[in-house]
């Protein structure tokens, strides 16, 4: 195998002691430590990385950079990964994408054969008829459109994510974005200096022995400050509203276990240096292996120490161009010919199959060369700039964009997206800036910075020729001519209808020569069309990145572990997870009517309420009246929203003058708490009322069934629980099972006698445990959610946002009587006064005629020609009836005991129903729960 | 993500509070016309610039404020009466 590995290079970062071993596409290669997995492979003559999206042309090397829209490769189990930016590891394999079956012989390159039908709109306009054969079209489709390839098995790795607090971050660290850097903390500012390659330094490190000693000594510099975080591999991907910047970290975290870590800052000031992109020139050929961009060349010379042909054409219209020849004569190629565009010469097409073999001049004469480097001009990377607000604008001089003057106070544009300068020039500036963003992120006044202006340059966009304008979408500029034709006149229309500038590199090498394009095919200036706008993230994210790790709590109870243990079939209700039953909650909800049960409830709101003013703050939340209850009483209660609709319910109990208990239901605990102090802030400041969350600091559990007095007897003292001295509806606190200060509510969700305990925390399992143990010889077993509704359903106990809905007001969920509209004010008090008489549905038991039959819960309720009247809002199997019953919203003229109505079932078919004259299917008339 | 400046905690990001939105008097419940009760509870005047409106800090002090926002840039500044009374 032949090297194309030069002899040492004063600046090349590759480790020659250090050779490293890789596979690509199945044979064995080798490189050297600070290599990139493309410049070992070029090293080894490897000319043609990938096959492009639509045609399967071969590609090569074009930007050696991140930015490269040809060399996107899979290492190992990870796909599309920027193989010219990430440098080789140990053992990995490369493989290339979207060929088949071999890089070298793509069969779907035929699909060059047939371009012509591969225009723009092509698939849009084929394959949009007949509709229903899409899916099949899809399946094709989605096999010609391949990228890499993901495993199900690959290892997930770990994503992090970090908050930061920092007075500067600097994008980019060439000379500006560290001259920024060192200005800023010297200033005394904290500095966050985040650049995308794996080494500071920009262009200089591609320069020559003056850019080397100068990055050598800025180096030295940003190594010695303590206060200049740098974070190399990593990238500002997004710069949003007052300055909360995202960063993605790429590297420098593999050792630690961390693949990738997404970092959150909340800036004083963002430096954009990002420096400038090399653009592309737009010919006949212009994606053949071996055209490279001048940056390309030098970086492959003189970072990784690797020769980029034999022969060289050269094409040059500024500088870098010229510096290109210059290496490229270092490096023992043969400059066959050196195409001046400052003196109007130009290049019709490379010629070539598989590679650049001859170079077609634009006076016509044909050139041998395996290399043809072009650099015809810039693009200034505006995109963070664009998402601060800032509109870029064309500058014909200097033949690129520049920032625009409307920036905002908090973010700078320092460098050579700014103009154009030496080596000094731009770190001056990048000082400048460094010096003003640490004077604003200490509060200081803006003042302007000193401009630096663009150098001329000519306009170089087309030869004569069509080439490709988006390599990574395979759109050509007489694509884009087409797109003008057919009426996509402005960039964002053609864009989207060609889709140049939304493959990968999203527009970074490809936006200016689409924009150009547009501007000759419409007779307009280029100023005239204007960019598209930048969202972000600028550079690609992984999801995994995205997803970071999971920092969504979730809570349990006390007694959580033994659940576990006893078999819980969980339930996730918002944060919460609870036994929804431990294996048959049909067994459990009969064990709960014939002997006892115990329940769970811990997640149930609790509040606190302390006060001389909280019976006012009972009135203004609830519809039923408050004022007059009784010390040592509890009393049910709904809340309304101000729109009149039920937004929760629960039990409030008055355990001394001005202490209360409040009770909420589990979802609603975060709003009813929010809800109070709302009317505590803003309508009534001068209410004494202290509200304090008790959620979690009491384990809640219900005990009901006919045997629970019996059992809490055995483990109560100090509280007479017979039926007389602590009635229904009471409050009483004692000892429970020795533990002091546990309140006992006799309420009843189950329909059962029942007795609810709150018990401190950390005696839950405690009390949990000597329940159960008390209980045995009654017969007792715990249940769950699930048993728990289907005993409240029995019981015609509605559920809020189960059996009411968005649009449920108070006095239509069977609850006129709870609604006192003689009270002065309370919440929603009004739409509830006007609702009167109005024909809202009304919520119904409902039992159907074929008890063996469980409609499912939403199924509808029609009458006649299927016109809706109502809908089922619970469903289940009644265990103590021994047939299905529901609750349902039903229309008023059809809600009167004894109609039957007809359910529809969404699985077929319909099934007749009779309304019942009680929402209590169980007990109507509450004996058992009075007991 | 934009940052609040709780008049409490001092400046906090915004996932930590709720949005109540645009300030608006309740009408009293007593006289209320159900025009003005539904464009209470309804209608927002939604300008294009300058608002005042309520915040709650529930991840935070618990405590509702207002404060003046730009809807046209996102700029936030303290009110000189920042409660809601």
């Amino acid at each position: 195998m032949t090297s194309y590995r030069l002899p040492p290079l004063p600046g090349e970062e590759i480790d020659r002691a250090q050779p490293i071993s890789f596979t690509w596409n199945g044979k064995p290669h080798s490189g050297f430590a600070g290599d990139t997995i493309v410049s070992a492979l070029a090293a080894a003559g490897v000319r043609t990385f990938s096959r492009s999206l639509k045609y399967h042309r071969p590609r090569g090397v074009l930007t050696a950079s991140f930015v490269d829209p040809n060399c996107t490769l899979q290492v190992d189990d990870e796909p599309n990964v920027r193989a010219a930016h990430r440098r080789l590891g140990p053992g990995m394999t490369v493989t290339s994408q979207n060929a088949w079956p071999t890089l070298e012989f793509d069969v779907k390159a035929a699909n060059q054969l047939v371009g012509r039908f591969l225009t723009p709109g092509f698939y849009y306009k084929t394959f949009m008829s007949p509709r229903p054969l899409w899916p099949a079209y899809q399946k094709v489709l989605s096999r010609f459109a391949v990228g890499g390839r993901t495993t199900r098995d690959a290892p997930h790795g770990y994503y992090d994510q970090r908050f930061a607090h920092v007075d500067v971050v600097v994008a980019g660290a060439g000379p500006a974005g560290m001259g920024a850097a060192l200005a800023a903390a010297e200033a005394g500012a904290d500095v966050l200096l985040v650049e995308e390659e794996y080494d500071l330094g920009g262009h200089l490190r591609w320069g020559g022995a003056d850019e080397l000693a100068a990055l050598a000594a800025l180096r030295a510099e940003i190594r010695a400050r303590p206060d200049i975080e740098v974070l190399p591999n990593s990238v500002v991907t997004g710069r949003y509203d007052h300055n909360w910047i995202a960063v993605l970290q790429r590297s420098g975290l593999r050792d630690s276990g961390v693949v990738e870590r997404l970092v959150k800052i909340r800036a004083g000031v963002l430096v954009v240096a990002p420096g400038l992109i090399e653009r592309p020139y737009v010919f006949e050929g212009n994606d053949l292996p071996g055209v490279m961009l001048g940056t390309a060349v030098r970086r492959l010379i003189n970072l990784y120490g690797v020769r980029p042909g034999a022969r060289a054409v050269v094409m040059t219209a500024n500088p870098e161009g010229d510096a290109a020849v210059a290496d490229l004569r270092r490096a023992g190629v043969e400059i066959t010919r050196v195409v001046d565009a400052r003196r109007g010469e130009d290049i019709r097409r490379a010629i070539g199959h598989g590679g650049v073999r001859e170079v077609e001049l634009g006076d016509g004469t044909r050139v041998e060369a395996d290399l043809l480097t072009v650099s015809i001009g810039w693009t200034a990377p505006t995109s963070l700039l664009n998402m601060a607000g800032n509109s870029p604008v064309y500058d014909a001089d200097a033949a690129r964009f520049r920032p625009g003057a409307a920036m905002p106070p908090d973010v700078i544009a320092a460098g050579g997206i700014v103009g154009d300068g030496t080596t000094s020039d731009l770190v001056e500036h990048g000082r400048e800036a460094g010096r003003e963003a640490a004077r604003r992120a200490a509060g200081g006044e803006p003042q302007a910075i000193q401009d630096l202006s663009g150098a001329r340059h000519p306009e170089v966009f087309r030869a004569d020729t069509h080439g490709f304008v988006d390599y990574s979408e395979d759109v050509s500029s007489k694509d884009v001519f087409g797109a003008v034709r057919e009426g996509y006149e402005s960039a964002e229309l053609a864009k989207r209808f060609t889709t140049a500038t939304m493959g990968p590199s999203q527009g970074k090498l490809e936006l200016v020569n689409t924009i150009s394009v547009i501007a000759e095919a419409t007779g307009s200036l280029l100023a005239d069309v204007g960019t598209t706008v930048w969202r972000p993230p600028y550079a690609p994210l992984s999801l995994g990145a995205l997803a970071g790790r999971s920092s969504e709590p979730s809570r349990v109870s006390a007694m959580h572990r033994w659940h576990v243990e006893h078999g819980m079939v969980p339930l996730v209700a918002g944060q919460w997870i609870r036994p929804d039953s431990y294996g048959d909650p049909q067994a459990e909800a009969r064990n709960v009517r014939e002997r006892v049960g115990i329940i769970d409830v811990t997640p149930l709101g609790k509040l606190d309420l302390r006060g001389p003013d909280v019976s006012r703050l009972l009135e203004c939340v609830y519809t039923n009246t408050w004022a007059n209850l009784a010390v040592g009483s509890v009393r049910y209660g709904v809340m309304c929203a101000e729109d009149g609709v039920v937004f929760d319910d629960g039990v409030t109990g008055r355990l001394g003058e001005e202490q209360y208990f409040m009770s909420t239901t589990s979802s609603g605990a975060a709003a009813v708490w929010e809800w109070l102090e709302n009317w505590l802030q803003t309508a009534h400041p001068e209410w004494q009322v202290h509200v304090t969350p008790v959620t979690t600091a009491y384990a809640s559990i219900n005990v009901a069934g006919p045997r629970s007095r019996d059992l809490m007897s055995r483990l109560v003292e100090d509280v007479d629980l017979s039926g007389d001295a602590f009635e229904y509806m009471r409050v009483r606190t004692g000892t429970v099972a020795g533990v002091e200060d546990c309140l006992m509510w006799r309420i009843g969700f189950t329909g059962e006698l029942s007795y609810e305990l709150h018990v401190p925390a950390s005696y839950g399992l405690h009390v949990w445990e000597a329940l159960m143990a008390a209980g045995a010889e009654l017969g007792i077993a715990p249940f769950g959610v699930e048993a728990q509704r289907i005993l409240r359903l029995e019981k015609g106990h509605f559920i809020v946002g189960q059996d009411t809905d968005g649009l449920t007001k108070a006095g239509s969920a069977g609850l006129g009587g709870l609604v006192r509209l003689d009270k002065d004010d309370f919440s929603g008090k009004p739409e509830l006064v006007w609702a009167q008489g109005t024909d809202a549905p009304l919520l119904v038991a409902l039992q159907p005629i074929d008890g063996t039959v469980v409609p499912v819960e939403a199924s509808q309720i029609v009458v006649g020609d299927r016109r809706i009247v109502g809908r089922v809002t619970s469903s289940r199997m009644s265990p103590t009836l021994g047939r299905s019953i529901c609750l349902a919203q039903l229309a008023p003229e059809l809600a009167d005991p004894g109609t039957t109505v007809t359910i529809v079932r969404p699985e077929g078919g319909t099934i007749d129903a009779v309304v019942m004259a009680s929402l209590a299917q169980v007990d109507p008339d509450g004996v058992r729960l009075r007991a | 993500m934009i940052s609040i400046p709780c008049p409490y905690c001092g400046p906090r990001n915004s996932g930590e509070f709720r949005h109540v939105g645009e300030s608006r008097p309740r009408p009293d419940p007593q006289t209320t016309t159900p025009q003005e009760w539904r464009s209470y509870l309804y209608l927002r005047a939604n300008p294009q610039g300058w608002t005042t409106e309520s915040w709650y800090h529930a991840a935070g002090c618990r405590r509702f404020f207002q404060l003046e926002r730009s809807t046209d840039t996102d700029e936030v500044r303290a009110l000189a009466d920042r409660n809601m009374t």
